[in-house]
């Protein structure tokens, strides 16, 4: 029994991989995705092997033997930042957390907003305009202010910061997508069938409506990743995160020593870390946009 | 005033379903500022019965309120007053573990086998649902079941079928797996929304005929909603006719079919279509198509479209069904 339905899911993800694979912006999101999955997989062989951790430690490395910051060298591919530390090595130390960051983060808000749409669009009435308002306050209230705010007050680590955006989000604007899409499934006759079988709402929501809403809450996800990304740099660039290194930590760096004023001149302080964040960012805009034609038949290319 | 369903009922135990001046209505909302209170009345006072192990038609136009009834029947919608009774229990009443037993009890088979299975299950998923959820049997029981009622509805072979998802089905298979789900929890009774349709003409009756034979083999009693009145009259003992949310008429199939009392009724027999050409049948001698009933003029509903309206149909209420023959009942002022 286990053997077919894994066979059965196995093909279904087949399929949807042949659909997949007909994007190119979907495909090249993923090419760009896993390229930063090896960048960041060489973080750790690196400083094991090749790189001395009292020159090359992300955070508390420092380099005797030249000036800082210093342009890139044969010793340090992408420079130095101003207080002796490799680009390089921040660079790939950041790309895992980056990763576990938005992944973490996008899954807390898609799980949060799955339930919650689905929920609000089965029971409707008091419940569901409940959740819409408190969406609507979310998508209205700006959130990087309030986060400057809570982050000079509380210590913001990694993973409470992670959760909170996570949180934030899945209160925010993907509820009412999520509602709006399982309002249409609300109504199909199967629902009505599964009723006449004697499922309870719980089973409803679970058996129908989330399974017919997930594909959806995954293409989201991807959307997700990327604004927890960004949120993630702004508030780093901004200084109140407690987190040890982060692309936007990095640019940071640059900004309080005073180096971003010069637009080219130091170049490597700031350039490495701005082209990874739009590039994660966009690969994963990119994957969703090629899940988006998974998703909705009706965009697909005949 | 004598209910229509009580007469020529030897005991209370011989029909199945009673229902007893059955009404629903939807409020509408015309406009934003404009806050009349505007009902529409999708059934309205309708009391017929079904009896033990009998296939009952209702019979009607697109809007006339026949799928409502059956949603209230099965219970997927309450109704606004009158009771419905399925085995003497009244359906809006039940509660708790009754409903379970109710849910067991009454099956529905819906209109469009595209939409009425979930597109993600599995044959297997869907025809066991109604088991998972009420707990009945082990996964291998299940199974065994499964594979009996999908042979019992022409799935063959079930193991062939078992593991496919309902895109990869005809219409013909899809809405046999939608009756095998409805019987594999053994019903005593099914409400089957015009089940035939949304199915290419060819493989209607094939279900027709799957329907006619699961009756037979199981006892089932049906109520059979359907617009086509030839299906009716193929699968049905007796006819009830509803306009506008009103029964208008009743009886057996033959009395419907044969010598129509009722205006409206004639006029059904007189559109379906006879398959030869040197028939000459009269052409269908009512005006103009159907209203929506909301909020509508104490008078006859027909009255507009009737041929033989008089001044009495537009004075007086809605007439009452009136008993003509034994089991007989039409609602009809100028009869």
């Amino acid at each position: 029994m286990w053997k077919i339905r894994w066979k059965l899911t196995v093909r279904g993800l087949a399929q949807n991989w042949a659909v997949f694979r007909e994007s190119r912006v979907g495909m090249l999101g993923v090419v760009i995705i896993l390229l930063f999955g090896v960048f960041g997989a060489l973080w750790p062989i690196m400083i094991n092997t090749v790189w001395d951790p009292l020159v090359y430690h992300p955070v508390v490395g420092f380099d005797p033997m030249v000036l800082h910051p210093s342009p890139p060298t044969r010793a340090h591919l992408l420079g130095t930042d101003p207080i002796g530390r490799d680009i390089l090595a921040q660079l790939m130390f950041s790309t895992g957390r980056e990763f576990l960051l938005g992944v973490l983060s996008a899954l807390i808000t898609v799980v949060i907003g799955t339930v919650i749409g689905t929920v609000a669009a089965y029971y409707g009435g008091f419940t569901d305009t409940f959740f819409m308002r408190v969406a609507d306050i979310m998508m209205l209230f700006p959130f990087i202010p309030l986060l400057v705010v809570v982050g000079s007050m509380v210590r913001l680590t990694f993973f409470p910061f992670a959760m909170i955006l996570g949180v934030l989000g899945g209160f925010g604007g993907i509820t009412i997508i999520l509602k709006a899409q399982a309002l249409s499934v609300k109504v199909r006759p199967y629902i009505d069938a599964a009723r006449v079988a004697g499922g309870s709402s719980f089973h409803i929501i679970r058996a129908h409506i989330i399974p017919n809403v997930l594909p959806l809450s995954f293409l989201y996800m991807m959307f997700n990743v990327t604004s927890a990304i960004l949120s993630e740099a702004t508030l780093s660039f901004f200084g109140v995160l407690n987190i040890d290194m982060s692309w936007g930590m990095m640019i940071h760096t640059a900004d309080v020593a005073g180096y971003l004023f010069d637009f080219g001149k130091y170049w490597w302080l700031w350039l490495p870390s701005g082209v990874a964040i739009t590039l994660f960012c966009a690969a994963f805009y990119m994957v969703g946009r090629g899940l988006d034609e998974v998703v909705n038949p009706r965009l697909r290319k005949r | 005033m004598v209910l229509p369903a009580t007469p020529d009922m030897p005991d209370a135990d011989d029909a199945i379903l009673r229902v007893e001046r059955l009404s629903k209505y939807y409020p509408v909302s015309r406009g934003f500022f404009q806050r009349r209170h505007l009902l529409l009345h999708a059934v309205d006072d309708a009391s017929f019965e079904v009896r033990r192990g009998e296939v009952s038609g209702l019979v009607g136009e697109s809007g006339c309120g026949k799928t409502t009834t059956g949603r209230l029947i099965a219970r997927l919608i309450l109704p606004t007053a009158g009771r419905i009774f399925v085995d003497n229990a009244d359906v809006s009443k039940i509660q708790g573990s009754d409903l379970v037993e109710f849910r067991q009890k009454v099956q529905m088979i819906f209109q469009d086998p595209y939409e009425s299975l979930d597109p993600r299950m599995t044959i297997f998923d869907i025809v066991t649902e109604p088991l998972n959820v009420n707990g009945i049997g082990n996964l291998e029981e299940r199974e065994e079941r499964v594979a009996e009622m999908l042979s019992l509805v022409g799935i063959t072979p079930p193991s062939a079928f078992l593991f496919r998802f309902p895109h990869e089905l005809s219409g013909g298979q899809r809405q046999r797996v939608a009756i095998a789900r409805a019987l594999v929890v053994n019903p005593t009774f099914v409400v089957a929304d015009e089940p035939t349709s949304m199915l290419d003409v060819s493989i209607r009756t094939g279900v027709m005929k799957l329907l006619a034979q699961l009756r037979e083999d199981l006892g089932i009693s049906y109520l059979y909603i359907t617009h086509d009145l030839a299906v009716a009259r193929y699968l049905c003992d007796r006819i009830a006719v509803m306009y506008l949310g009103k029964i208008v008429e009743m009886g057996t199939a033959e009395e419907i079919v044969k010598e129509p009392l009722h205006p409206y009724t004639r006029a059904l027999i007189s559109a379906v279509p006879v398959p030869d050409p040197a028939i000459r049948r009269p052409v269908p001698n009512i005006k103009g198509g159907l209203s929506k009933p909301i909020n509508p003029l104490p008078r006859c509903r027909f009255y507009e479209r009737c041929p033989d309206a008089r001044g009495v149909c537009a004075d007086q209420n809605h007439p009452e069904l009136k008993e003509v023959s034994g089991g007989r009942f039409v609602a009809c002022h100028v009869l």
